[in-house]
């Protein structure tokens, strides 16, 4: 969708103000968010799913609120169409229902097999003959979709070359709306700053970003 | 944007804007716990989560990872020319040599700074961050700002860091829109010759392997 997350680009957001001696977390409700997430997330939905859940939040309450405010906004929405706390619960925070789940929660001794072990994305099936070779020249298809994507506006409709080709991946636009992996090629493609933004730019700079295949033509 | 740099920052000086400022009050913060509290005990009682994992959880990334793994891949990368060829070649097994993998660090790039050029790492769609290597992100790199900006005005976000470019250095810019997560191996700095790997540990800072800062050589 053609959210407010979608922010490459913009220049009314004012100077980068990096944080002196900043600690990991600002505040213990946030360590709390950040775990829950990453614990109880992959129960409730996809990685993709989630990024879904806050692109849809209130764009006013996006930009005023902080990274981990985006987190359980998220979290909270997708408990509720998922079905696992009722609206009532989440306004009441007492627990009406009482788990059925057969297996019980995580214990902490898995924890650094889960961090450790990751959650690769790259894929043996599905699409994995590559339609493009590194050099081939493409364009970003301008694509509006109204779900879940991540093709950014600012280089739909722009020409590029394929930079690298990463492999199969897990495709984002089906998977964040359950209509599976559907895995297809990742590529890195290289558009010119001048392609991007005109003939004011550097002539020099260059921009990368990972576009699947079904974001790209030929050219 | 225009090239002329004599009016460079006046567009980047505009007031506070009270609707950008993060709400984050006490009463505000009160609230916020309050209702993280309340959907934790909502979660354990429902069987997703345990309060003891979270925990456990939480401790990891608070002492287990941060951007010193990444300082040491790029320290053995500047005294040792074969590792640096396999990192540039495939990161993900060369980190992974260190002992450095997982979560948010599934798919490695890296990236080489050179005198003329100069790469810097972004995610403008929301805040992909190579974990393992460098921790959890800082709030800047989270931010409405260096998101929106770094993509169509890279040497003025670099300025807001201290950092001005030459004009012949070329800068690349990598957009971190999948699930490859990109760190920039910055450039040794003059004067650490006879360095030993752990001293050139010390030097690498965060924002060096993010790609909006140099290593700066060791204080004379």
């Amino acid at each position: 969708m053609n959210g407010v997350h979608d922010m490459g680009g913009m220049t009314c957001y004012g100077p980068v103000k990096p944080e002196e001696n900043e600690p990991i977390f600002h505040a213990e409700w946030e360590k709390r968010v950040f775990a829950m997430t990453m614990l109880g997330m992959g129960q409730l939905d996809t990685l993709d799913g989630f990024r879904h859940a806050i692109e849809r939040m209130d764009p006013a309450h996006y930009l005023s609120s902080t990274y981990y405010e985006h987190w359980l906004a998220a979290l909270e929405t997708l408990a509720v169409e998922k079905g696992v706390l009722t609206p009532e619960e989440l306004a009441t925070g007492v627990a009406t229902e009482t788990s059925k789940r057969a297996e019980g929660p995580l214990p902490p001794e898995a924890v650094p097999a889960v961090v450790k072990g990751g959650a690769p994305c790259n894929r043996a099936e599905g699409r994995l003959t590559p339609r493009f070779s590194v050099g081939d020249k493409v364009r970003a298809r301008n694509l509006n979709p109204t779900g879940h994507t991540r093709l950014p506006r600012y280089v739909r409709g722009k020409n590029g070359v394929i930079d690298q080709v990463h492999g199969t991946f897990v495709y984002p636009d089906t998977n964040a709306h359950g209509q599976g992996e559907q895995p297809q090629p990742l590529y890195s493609v290289c558009f010119s700053a001048q392609e991007l933004w005109g003939p004011d730019t550097a002539t020099t700079d260059n921009l990368y970003i990972d576009l699947w295949e079904d974001y790209l033509d030929p050219a | 944007m225009s090239n002329d740099h004599s009016h460079g920052h006046s567009a980047h000086e505009a007031p506070p804007n009270p609707y950008l400022e993060k709400h984050a009050t006490p009463e505000q913060t009160a609230a916020l716990e309050k209702r993280v509290q309340a959907l934790e005990s909502l979660l354990v009682a429902k069987g997703l989560v345990s309060s003891e994992t979270l925990d456990k959880l939480v401790e990891t990334y608070e002492n287990d990872l941060g951007p010193t793994n990444g300082a040491r891949v790029v320290a053995r990368a500047w005294v040792d020319p074969a590792y640096k060829e396999r990192l540039l070649k495939d990161a993900t097994a060369a980190i992974g040599e260190l002992g450095f993998s997982g979560l948010q660090g599934e798919h490695m790039v890296v990236v080489e700074n050179t005198p003329d050029i100069h790469h810097m790492v972004v995610c403008t769609l929301c805040s992909c961050y190579p974990w393992p290597v460098l921790g959890l992100p800082p709030a800047w790199f989270k931010d409405a700002a260096y998101r929106s900006r770094s993509v169509v005005d890279p040497r003025g976000v670099l300025r807001d860091f201290g950092l001005e470019l030459d004009e012949s250095t070329a800068v690349k810019v990598w957009d971190s829109s999948a699930e490859i997560r990109y760190m920039v191996l910055p450039e040794r700095p003059a004067g650490t010759e006879g360095m030993s790997e752990e001293e050139l540990t010390v030097l690498v800072s965060r924002d060096s392997m993010i790609g909006v800062a140099k290593v700066q050589p060791p204080a004379a």
